[in-house]
Order: C-alpha cells, then structure tokens, then sequence
C-alpha cells in the first residue's frame, strides 16, 4: 500500500465481532465485570485520536531483556531462553514506530511475582517477569526472556492456562489501546482454555499464536519466536474531516 | 484476478488479567524493577490550572468493589490541548505535562485515587466545544476488552449540557453516570467518580 500525502483522519471502527464479548459465562470472572448494557459509539475526536507519547528517556537499555533486567550478576533465570519479537503494524499494514511496547508473564514454573500469586510453582530469584521497549522506526520490537509455564487457575475445577505473555502496546492514538495476550505455536493447552475461547473467531485466536521462527534463532543460543501486533488503522481523510473545527 | 482489499485484522484483545501490575506497575506487585515506573505524575510539577484529586471505586454487578483493577488517564491541559504532535499548540503545553497516567487500587478496599490538574474544554467534532473532560480506560481480571468511557465535571454544568458526547447518550438519566462530583477535604478539591461495570446506574462506556 503506498503513503498517501493526505491528512490522516479517524481510526477504523474496532470490529467488536473480532474481539472478545464482554460476558462469557465460561470465563466466570466475566459474569459480574461485563456491561450488560451497549457500549455508545462515538466517533473520534481529538480525546481519541490523540495519545501518549514516549521516548527512549522514559526507558532503559535491558528494559527488554528479561534474562538479565531482575537477575543477579553473572546469573540467569531458569527455563528455556527465548526471543519474542516482530513488528507493530496497523491495519493498513503500516509498520508503528517509536510506540511502547510492555510485557509481562509468569516464570519458567508458572509462577508470577506478584503479592497476591500464591501458586506452589517456584519464585525464581532472577526473573522479575517484565519487560517494555519501543519499536523502532520500522515498527520492529524484540524481547528475551523465558519461555513461561502453563498454571491452574480457578475457574472450572480443572483449568490451566496456557504458556503465554501479555502484551500491552499504545500506537499513536488513545483509541488504538489494546492489551493482549501471546500464545505459542503447538501448546495444546490453547485449545482448552476459556480464555483463549472468549474470543469467537478461530481466526482471530490464530492471530495470538507466536509462530517458532528458526531463521531468527540464535544457534546454541536463544528458540526465537515471531509475534506482529495490528493496531486500529486510520482513514486518510478525502475530504476535510474538520476535526480541529477550523 | 478479483479485486482484493488489502487490509490487516486488528489483533484481538485478551484480559489484562489479575497481575497486570507486574506489568504496567511492579511496584504494586511487591517489587522494584525500573528506575522509573511509567505513568505516576500526570500533569507534573509546572502544569497551570486547578489541582484536583478524583477518587473512586470500580463496582461489580454484585455491589462489590474490584480490587484488582487498572485505570489509565488521559487528559488535555488546562488550556484543552493534549501534548500529541497532532494537536493544534501542542508546543504550548507545559513541560513535564504528560497528560496520562496509570492508577492502581488499593488491593484490600478497591479505592483508587489520583491527583492532576482540571482540564479545560477543548474543540472536538465540526467546531462544537467538548466540556472538560477526562478520558479513562479501565482493565481487570475479567474485562475481556478495556473499557472506555469519560469523566466530566459536576460544576461545569453549563458546558455539560452543550457537550456533544454527552448528547449523544440518548437516556438522560444515563448521562449522569458521567458526571463526577465535587467536595472539598482539607482545602484540596476532590472529585469522587464510582464506576458501575453493570446493573442499576451502570456507567456509559464508550466504543471509541
């Protein structure tokens, strides 16, 4: 698709039938946190349309590198070292650059840091289990952490989540907001999980699928898996939107 | 060859899930990773305008306060200008004035609190004024897409009545759920704005 000059306008409306329903009776939590009443439509002003900004000072260098940005020196976390990256892009298949990009996730046992995890799988003393980073001029982003463990959680009685990574991202407008959630090719827990399934479209769902990459593999080194993010497009404007109100 | 419409799919969303603060706020989570945790001053120090703290709850449709939640702000200044490149005089807004932030509940009672300065009206759609207004997006355990909706100020009546968003929400009595309400506490302004996820006064969210 080729830039066009012209002025950017509103974004795509989101395509509420791609994404998750607020309520679902198999993801209990859901039941009493869903509106139950329609979501009003608006279409975009300027509260929408723009966003935060961030720069490589609100960061620092191993920001993105969870093997090393909580361990202790000289020492790593357990688990299978991976990388996890990709490209931001929207939906004009336009690369992102310089948003943020954060992540967080359980360690190689399942287990996260946090006051009110109180899971049997082990703390591991040099993973920390965040990350962020900013794409770069291409949109491009990259992470190395560990792969995580799947862990139980109440729902029905048996249920397990799958290996995954959350992922939060802004792009340049508030609207475009999104936080999601990595999966990995082959985990058979996916199939099972009622999270995962809130979402309708098997397509869709394909979309969280981390693909094992073994051209950006590192030899002996680090399995990497690749992972691109689409955010909300926006129309270029034919005609004057006035979106300023001049 | 049919003709094709070349566009990508936006990536589907996912709960931000219990420990979303390990995330986007490690210090709640019990431990210090960045030397600086994004989003804990909105307006920073040599932001003009009144300084406000707006203070509530998120409620569940049982009644109950949701502890676990994620709140984050964005906000113009008090001129009405965001500080986004897009944004005619941008480049007038103050320095360290970011405009957004992430505020966290207290995990034992749900209370959530966060201190800023008012932001002014500013032009929206076809030259009409939006009132003063803050825009919050809100994820949990649970809220499988973030929520959006729009806080407004109980003593900009006047301009609450022209805003073009607010109109827009056919029920009036619906309206109000947006409206947050002014006291003082201790010579500081306060603004107190509960969030009904469902059931009687359920918030008005917004599909931006």
């Amino acid at each position: 698709m080729t830039k066009t000059p012209l002025k950017q306008g509103e974004f795509y409306q989101r395509d509420r039938r791609w994404h998750p329903p607020a309520y679902d009776k198999d993801y209990k939590t859901s039941v009493a946190r869903s509106p139950k009443l329609s979501l009003i439509s608006l279409e975009n002003t300027p509260s929408e349309i723009a966003g935060p900004r961030f720069g490589h000072g609100d960061l620092t260098a191993h920001d993105n590198d969870l093997l090393s940005n909580y361990a202790q020196p000289d020492q790593s976390p357990i688990g299978e070292r991976i990388i996890v990256h990709g490209r931001v892009l929207d939906e004009n298949a336009r690369p992102v650059p310089n948003t943020l990009v954060e992540i967080w996730q359980a360690n190689a046992s399942g287990r996260y840091r946090h006051k009110k995890d109180t899971y049997l799988g082990s703390i591991d003393p040099n993973f920390g289990g965040c990350g962020r980073t900013m794409t770069d001029e291409n949109g491009y982003y990259y992470f190395r952490t560990v792969k995580p463990g799947a862990y139980p959680w109440r729902n029905w009685v048996n249920d397990w989540r799958p290996a995954h990574i959350h992922v939060s991202v802004f792009g340049s407008g508030f609207a475009q907001r999104l936080i999601t959630q990595l999966y990995f090719e082959g985990d058979p827990l996916v199939k099972t999980c009622p999270i995962v399934a809130t979402i309708p479209d098997p397509e869709a769902i394909e979309q969280l699928i981390a693909k094992l990459d073994m051209n950006a593999t590192i030899p002996l080194d680090t399995i990497a898996y690749k992972f691109d993010i689409v955010l909300r497009g926006r129309r270029s404007t034919l005609f004057e939107n006035r979106l300023e109100g001049n | 060859m049919p003709q094709s419409l070349e566009y990508l799919k936006e990536t589907p969303s996912q709960t931000a899930g219990p420990y979303v603060h390990i995330g986007l706020a490690p210090g709640a989570a019990g431990f210090q990773i960045y030397d600086q945790e994004l989003g804990q001053d909105i307006a920073g120090p040599n932001a003009k305008g009144e300084r406000i703290r707006v203070e509530g709850l998120v409620i569940d449709g049982t009644g109950s306060p949701v502890k676990d939640v994620l709140l984050e702000v964005w906000q113009a200044n008090a001129e009405g200008i965001y500080p986004h490149p897009e944004h005619a005089g941008h480049d007038t807004v103050e320095e360290g004035f970011r405009g957004w932030g992430r505020v966290i509940t207290n995990f034992e009672t749900g209370a959530w609190a966060f201190d800023t300065v008012k932001p002014g009206a500013l032009m929206g759609r076809n030259g009409e004024m939006m009132a003063p207004h803050i825009n919050l997006w809100i994820v949990a355990r649970g809220i499988n897409v973030g929520l959006n909706t729009r806080l407004y100020f109980e003593d900009e009546a006047e301009a609450n009545a022209t805003d073009p968003i607010i109109n827009v929400i056919e029920w009036e009595k619906r309206r109000e759920t947006l409206i947050a309400k002014r006291s003082e506490r201790d010579g500081q302004t306060v603004y107190r704005f509960d969030i009904r996820l469902q059931g009687d006064d359920e918030t008005v969210f917004f599909d931006i």
